[in-house]
This record gives structure tokens, sequence and C-alpha cells, in this order.
């Protein structure tokens, strides 16, 4: 066992783990923040994306040892102060940007992400950018757009339906 | 004009904000003091004979809690097929028995045959490890051919490997042959519809809890269905008493048939649950999703097209084997035959279908319903072959279609292939079609993809198929064991806002925001005021949950129905209140008035009254207000759609890029259009993966190539367009209360033989002379194509 401190949505968190505790899991069974979902066990589907000071990672590829005295942002963290969804979240919302819902808080982290790196990405970057996030429900395009749109761009010229 | 509230709206999902915020409740997120944990020993070969399961090491390790193997299920029922079919000489279908751990023999890799329960995750998988089984290994049965003409058998008890050879119609049959034997002209197609893994991105979860004080058990599952689940497993598997069960399936990651299905890993952690008296948790990891998720797809097919010289459609004929895997999923033997072989004529007036199928045992995994289910695969080979006949003979192939499509008023049009469509308008939906592709564009687009090296193709496509599932009376004459009818019940409690309990269960489709903009519209309330209740069997009447493009057209007439039964007796209270007869009272915009006069008074206030019956007239009204309807549909619905697609291909490498995708729908009326478009998004993203990127490979050993997700290729956003989805001209379905038909599966129907019709298109313009590719149409495949055409 080690100990381990981190930042985590901004509220500091020390907790005994296992060497082997992987950040996902850490975040997932002992912080009881399960926003950070596991979709695959080959870092690819991307579900599990957080930041680690400042920087999207996927948190099933980290240890949480890894993250000692990091700053960690999860979805759980992302609303505006009031409660209120951000303009990523709400973009989502606006574009009906997710179905099941499975895949939307790696979405939004990358998505966050990206336009940090990106402030108006085109639309081949956004999709480009989300080569690490598999959705199987919305087809990629209102997803594509939602970014488009949380970017300030104009998106109903570009996809109207 | 789109209406801005209500029926119709585009109202934004209120299911998202805890999406989006991390606060949705999957079933893995469920953290039960004092959980412990499954994991599952799995097959590594895909054929052998257990003879030993050494669990002695494993006893005794620590935080072991309990081990157990096939021989402790012995003695419980199997996991059933849902529908009987019969094979053209009038034999039942084979049916093996697929136990909850694989006792005797393991027939896929991935096949559990024994199960570990201990307090951490870490301590079952060691244990697991230490499990010694010896398993003599056999010949593996992967190719359906080779299956059919073996002596190896999957299941030995049953003699071969063929689960059914199925005729439809059988009494067609010699007319088809005549018919094609005469006709002027056949186009002959071979192809494959590959197999392809759902990979509904949350993985499949189950949670076992025993509480021994009542004898009962709740079981928190990844389902879509948690009513037949609890039937299956109460009926079938484990003879729990149904009203000791509860399911419970809360938010569900995506499931696109995959989460139809009862496992064997959701009866192993409820009698786990009973033997250790805590709570039990397995979770599948992706790898365990990809071996034992039922598969979907994989037939291999033969059909043939007999026209007239001038295009007019004589007869389709097709010999199909369809991969069933090891044991039969629930589903699985509809999904080749019901759903597949009565939608064989197509949008079309052919006179004459004949479909052979053929089911086959192999070791795999299983093989069931995956979005569009039967329907894909029945597209695929009609619309595949109509282009070919078209190119062979020249013509056009929008002409083709036009020429043998359903005509307007034809309705009710009953097809060769034995279905009664009920409405629909192919020739409008193709005008639609054709304004979007802007088709004289097309050389001038084609001459500039060529100066950049690169063939464009143009595909085209037409389809239709059967939603709504399904009138009970009609599946139970086609060898349904089950009814497939849905329930609703309707309570408006005291304050005026409602609990609607229904039995249909989202997995992403949006039913919390659609449900009540109809109920809301119907008793003129704010929708926000109505409670959507789903996925709990102690809380939701007995309803059949989520697939088959059903939720709208059978449990949300189902909840139209128990939502005029509200308003009937409403009516009754207020007209009580009011001092009038019922008949005199009118309700709109949530007022009940005395015709004729201003005297009214509001929903919300015959809701209170009727939970507190003051000088009710209790012989006339009971007190309360809250009804239940089941409803049973008359016919499936029928949507049906015209879908284009532009593609380029790179000669160089064979990589085929979708420029652009239209597709033109026609879902009936539409009660949420952002919902719906979104419906189509998925299933397009699904039917182009399908097309072009994925596929399950067995190697001739049985074991799975593609069982991650660095060796299956899912749709990337980058493999993928933005699509153009009109759907704004549907007619609507005859036969339920909102006129709706359906919209979950249809993109993954449309778009596999839009997209290989395209491709072909393309390399046809390089002078290729070949007429068939088989999906997915990956680069090399594309490529080598090219060198040998
Ligand atoms: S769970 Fe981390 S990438 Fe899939
Ligand atoms: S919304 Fe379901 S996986 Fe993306």
């Amino acid at each position: 066992m080690a100990s381990v401190t981190m930042q985590v949505n901004g509220k500091s968190v020390s907790k005994d783990v296992e060497g082997r505790t992987l950040l996902v899991d850490f975040l997932r069974n002992d912080l009881r923040l399960t926003g950070t979902h596991v979709g695959c066990d080959t870092s690819q589907c991307g579900a599990c994306v957080v930041h680690v000071n400042g920087q999207s990672v996927k948190a099933c590829a980290m240890f949480a040892i890894e993250a000692d005295g990091a700053e960690v942002a999860t979805i759980e963290g992302q609303a505006n102060a009031d409660g209120s969804l951000n303009v990523i979240q709400q973009a989502f919302q606006d574009h009906h940007g997710l179905q099941c819902g499975f895949c939307t808080p790696g979405m939004v982290m990358t998505a966050a992400a990206l336009l940090k790196e990106n402030p108006k990405p085109s639309e081949a970057e956004v999709r480009s950018y989300l080569e690490g996030n598999i959705c199987r429900c919305t087809g990629y395009h209102n997803i594509v757009k939602a970014i488009m749109a949380a970017s300030g761009q104009d998106v109903a010229a570009i996809a109207a339906e | 004009m789109p209406k801005d509230h209500g029926i119709g709206a585009s109202d934004k999902r209120r299911e998202d904000v805890r999406f989006l915020t991390g606060a949705g409740h999957y079933t893995d997120d469920i953290k039960t003091y004092g959980a412990t944990v499954a994991v599952f020993c799995r097959s590594t070969v895909a054929h052998g004979i257990i003879k030993s399961i050494d669990t002695s090491e494993a006893e005794g390790m620590p935080g072991v809690l309990a081990i157990f193997t096939g021989a402790d299920f012995a003695d419980v029922g199997g996991n059933p097929a849902g529908w009987l079919i019969n094979s053209r000489n009038g034999e039942p279908m084979k049916e093996p028995k697929r136990p909850v751990l694989a006792h005797g023999k393991v027939r896929h890799v991935g096949d559990a045959y024994a199960a570990v329960i201990a307090e951490t995750e870490l301590q079952a998988r060691n244990a697991a490890e230490a499990i010694v089984a010896e398993i003599e290994e056999l010949p593996a049965i992967v190719d359906m051919a080779a299956a059919l003409a073996g002596d190896t058998f999957v299941h030995d008890e049953i003699g071969t490997n063929q689960c059914f050879d199925w005729g439809w119609i059988e009494d067609n049959r010699a007319a088809t042959d005549a018919a094609i034997k005469a006709a002027p002209h056949v186009t002959t197609l071979e192809l494959v519809n590959n197999r392809l893994v759902p990979n509904a991105m949350e993985p499949r979860c189950s949670i076992g809890n025993y509480d021994a004080g009542n004898d009962s058990y709740v079981l928190q599952t990844t389902s879509q269905n948690p009513h037949l689940t609890r039937l299956l497993i109460s009926a079938f598997v484990m003879g729990i008493p149904e009203n000791k069960l509860t399911v419970i399936a809360p938010d569900v990651g995506g499931g696109f048939g995959s989460k139809i299905y009862h496992y064997g890993e959701e009866a192993l952690v409820l009698a786990a649950a009973r033997k250790i008296g805590r709570p039990v948790k397995w979770t599948a990891d992706r790898t365990e999703a990809f071996l034992t998720d039922a598969h979907g797809r994989d037939h291999v097919t033969k059909i043939e097209l007999a026209c007239e010289k001038d295009g007019t459609f004589i007869a389709f004929r097709t010999e199909t084997m369809a991969n069933v895997g090891a044991y039969l999923s629930n589903f699985s033997t509809a999904t080749p035959t019901f759903l597949h072989g009565t939608l064989m004529a197509g949008n079309y007036t052919v006179p004459n279908v004949y479909v052979n199928v053929k089911a086959v045992f192999t070791n795999t995994a299983p093989v069931d319903a995956y979005r569009g289910a039967g329907r894909p695969e029945a597209t695929y080979s009609i619309e595949r072959v109509i282009d070919k006949a078209a190119r062979e003979l020249g013509i056009d192939p929008i002409a083709i279609r036009r020429k043998n499509f359903v005509k307007p008023d034809q309705y009710p049009f009953t097809s060769a292939a034995g279905l009664e469509y009920d409405s629909g308008n192919y020739d409008a939906l193709m005008d639609r079609l054709e304004k979007h592709i802007d088709r004289e564009g097309f050389a001038a687009r084609r001459k500039e993809s060529e100066a950049k090296g690169m063939l464009r193709g143009l595909g085209l496509n037409a389809y239709i198929e059967a939603c709504g599932i399904a009138p009970s009376n009609l599946v139970g004459v086609l060898g349904s064991r089950v009814g497939l009818y849905d329930a609703a019940t309707v309570r408006v409690n005291a304050t005026g806002n409602l609990s609607v309990m229904v039995g249909a269960h989202s997995h992403g489709q949006g039913h919390e925001t659609v449900f009540p903009q109809i109920v809301g519209e119907m008793l003129g309330i704010d929708p926000a005021s109505v409670e959507i209740v789903h996925g709990d069997t102690s809380k939701i009447p007995f309803g059949m949950g989520t697939y088959g493009s059903r939720s709208l057209a059978v449990c949300g007439s189902a909840m139209v129905r128990a939502t005029e039964k509200i308003i009937a007796k409403a009516k009754k209270i207020a007209a009580h209140m009011l001092e009038a007869s019922a008949d005199d009272v009118d309700f709109k915009d949530g007022q009940f008035t005395i015709k004729g006069t201003d005297k009214s008074v509001s929903f919300g206030e015959v809701a209170l009254k009727a939970y507190i019956p003051h000088n009710f007239p209790l012989e006339d009204i009971e007190p309360g207000l809250e009804e239940t309807a089941f409803y049973d549909p008359a016919n499936f619905t029928y949507p049906s759609g015209a879908y284009a697609c532009e593609v380029e291909v790179d000669p160089d490498t064979g990589k085929v890029r979708v420029d652009r995708f239209i597709a033109v729908d026609d879902f009936g009326n539409i009660m949420n259009p952002m919902i719906v478009t979104g419906q189509v998004h998925g299933g397009l993203g699904q039917g182009i993966g399908q097309a072009l990127l994925e596929g399950a490979r067995y190697d001739d050993d049985g074991q799975l190539l593609s069982a991650s997700y660095m060796d299956y290729t899912m749709p990337r956003a980058d493999d993928l367009p933005f699509y153009t989805v009109d759907h704004a001209n549907g007619t609507p379905c005859t036969h339920n209360p909102l006129g709706v038909k359906g919209c979950g599966e249809a993109g993954a129907i449309g778009s596999p033989p839009t997209i290989v019709n395209a491709v072909v298109d393309a390399l046809q313009s390089a002078g290729k002379n070949f007429t068939h590719i088989d999906m997915p149409l990956t680069p090399l495949r594309v490529w080598e194509s090219m060198q040998t055409a």
C-alpha cells in the first residue's frame, strides 16, 4: 500500500492504495466518482478520459500513485459553479451529442482538452482529435457538431441535420 | 413549422443532464455494501471435452468464498430459445440445452466452465487462475459448410450441426423455381453478411442480491428488457418464483440487441448470492464482451433475381446459411427466419419469393439479433442483387427500383413473402432522395475526384423493414413462445404530477423525454411534471422491453391507451365536481369544461379530488387516478427509406472515403425530430462500420482473432462524414394510435448495401470488371479486388 494525495475537482483527497491500482479504479471505487467509465481493457475507447494537471489522459492507462500530488479533473467537476451545464456540456445537450451517455464523460473531457489547445477547430480537426474516443450510439455527427458549436462556430450550415 | 413543445417538438433530453455531469447510474456504478466479486474461468479452446476441473488449490486461497462449476447447475434448467422454428420437413428445430456453466464440453472460446466468488477482484482472478481444467481438445467447427458436411458435432446429442432447414414460403417453392427457370434474365450473387460484434460501450454487468429473510432475489443487470430476463430466469433456468425475483436495469450504456438476452452470468450471480449470503457482482471486461456477447449477422447467401428484360422483377430466391454459434441465444432462431425471410420481397411487387435458411451450430459465440436483426441481411441481399441486375440489363439503378416499387394506391399490400404492408410511398421517398443527391452534378464531381487520382462512385438503395415488434397473434403462428405486447401504467399523483411506468427500457433512445411529451400534450399539462419509471420489474407493468424499434410503436401505444383511460375517468370525476353528466364535459388544454358554459375545473383539481374523494359516488367512481393498458399491435409497422451515398476510392491504397451520405426515411409520424435524427445517425454509423471496417474473425481453430479494439475496427469519428437525414414526409402507420413506425434500426439496415453499391460503381468507373466485394471493404480487400479484376 502506498499513500496518495491529489486534488480532485479542487478538493484534496488522501488514500492508501495498492501500487497496481489504476487511476480510473481509484476514482470509481475509492472516491465513488463513477462518472468516469471503463469501456475497454486496451486503452482505446476513451470512456475514462480525465484531466491530470490540465492534460487529458486515459485514466485506465495510469496508476493512481502516478497522480500523486497532481490536480485531477473529472466529469463531476465540469459544471458551472451554480450547477448549470458548462458550455461544452450545454452544447452536447443542445445538439443531441449523446444517447446512452456511456462515452459522454470521456467525450466532454476530450472536447475540453481540444478546445483549450485549439479554440476554433475545423470539422477535420475535431474528428481527428476524437481518434481515441469511441461512441457506438451517435455516429459522431452530433458530437462533432456539439464540439464545434461549443467553440462558438455556427454549425447550422455545416451540418443541417 | 416545427412545434416548440409537445408531440413533434425537438425537446432537449432531460436525461442528458445526469449523463453530462457524471451522475448517471449504470450497473457497474452500483457499489453495494458487502459486495463480492465473481470472475469466470473461460475456455481457451473452441471445442473440447471437460475431463476434470480441479478447484482444490483455489478453494484455499485468500478471500475465496465460493467456487462453482457446471456440475453445480446440472440439475437446473437451460437458457431457452424464444422461437420454435420448424424445418421444411416439419421437424422441429434442434434445441440443445444451454447451461449456466459449460458441463461435459466447452463449445466456444470464452465458454465459461467455472466461476470464483471472492472478496476482491484480484483475489477472484488469482483463484480463477489456480483452477486446473483438463480439457481434451476436439476439432473446432468454424466454417458453416464444413459444419454441415462433417461428422464432428458441436452438440453430440443431436447428431447434426444443422439446427433447422427452413423454407419460406415452402408452398411457393415450386412456383418460384419454375418462374426462375422460365425467366428471360436471371442475376445471381453470392455474398457474405459479415459477422459483427455489437459493442455497446458499456460492458455487461450483473449484481446478484439475496434476502434470506424473505427468500427473495434482486438482480441488477445491463438489460434492454428486465421482465423478459426475469421470466427466463424464473420459468426456465432457475425456477425462482417470479414474485421472488426483481430484475432492475438502471441506466444502460447501449445495447443494440446484445442486452436483450439472458446470459448465464446473471443466473450465476443470483445462485452465488444465495449461497454466500452477500451481493455478488460481475463486470465484463472488453475481451469477455467480445468473446461472449451475442454476435450479429454472419450469413452466407446465394441470391437469384429473375426479371424481364425491361427490369420487371419476376422472382427472388435465396439460399442462406446462418450461423447460430455454439448455443441458441434467445432470439437467434427468429433472426434469420421471420425477421429476414419475411422481408425478402423488399419494397417490390415481385410475385414470387422463396427463401431457404439453414441455421448452423459452430464452435463460435452465439449469434443473435443485432441492430436491424435479419432485416439488414435481407436488404443487403436484395439491394445488392438489384444493383447487379440493373448493370447487366443496362437499366438505371433508380429506374429499376421505381419500376418495381409497390405503389401508393396498393396499400394494404400483401408481399410475396407474406407480410401485409399497411402504408408507405416509396416513389415519394425516391423523389426526395433525388432532390438531395444532385445527380446531375455527379459527373462533374467524379471528374474532380479523377483529377485527384481518385475514383468516385454513387450508391443507391431502398429498404423496408418490419418494426414495432410485434403482433402476438402473428408471431405466435410463426413460432414465438412469448407475446410481444407492451404495457404502461399512468399514475396521476394527488398533487397533479404523474409517474408513468413503462415496459420499454431506454438504453439511449430518450424515453424519459419523449414519453412525457406525448402524455403532456394529451393531458394539456407541462411534460416536466411527468416522470418515466422504467427498468425495474417491481415498479413497472409486465412489458417486453426495447428492441426491434418497438418502444414508441408498442409501449408508446400502451401509454396512449392508459392516458385515454385516465382522461375518461377524470372526466367522470370532473362531471361529479361540476354536477354535470360526463357526456357534457369537454377536456381541452388541461381544463374540464361543461359544454357551452364557462364552468370548468383543471386537471390538477381533478387529480386532487381523486385522492380526497369526499362525497364521491363510490358506486360510480373509485377513488384514485391510475390506469394501466396493455397494447398488442395489430400488425408490424413498416418503416421504409431511400438512401444514397458517394464514395471516393483511392486506387493506390484501396481506401474508401464516404464523401456524403443521404438518408430519406418514412418513419410515419415523428414525436421528437431531434431524437429520430440521432437514431438514424447512430444506425448509419454502425451500418457504414459494417460495410467498411468491422468484422469478427475466427481462425480455423476457433480462436477469435478480433477480440479487442486493437483488432476489431470500430468506426471512429474520422471514418464518418456528416450525414443528410430527411424524415419529414412520412406516411402514418395506419394501425397504432400515434401513427408511428419506429426509427431505431433503419440506418443500420439501409446503409451497408448503399456503400457497397457505391464502391462497386467507383471501381467499375475505372473499367474494373467485377461486380461484388464482400464486406468489410477494407483497403486490402478493395485493393486486392482491383488487382484481380
Ligand atoms: S477504459 Fe480507458 S480507454 Fe477504454
Ligand atoms: S452515447 Fe452511447 S456510446 Fe456514445
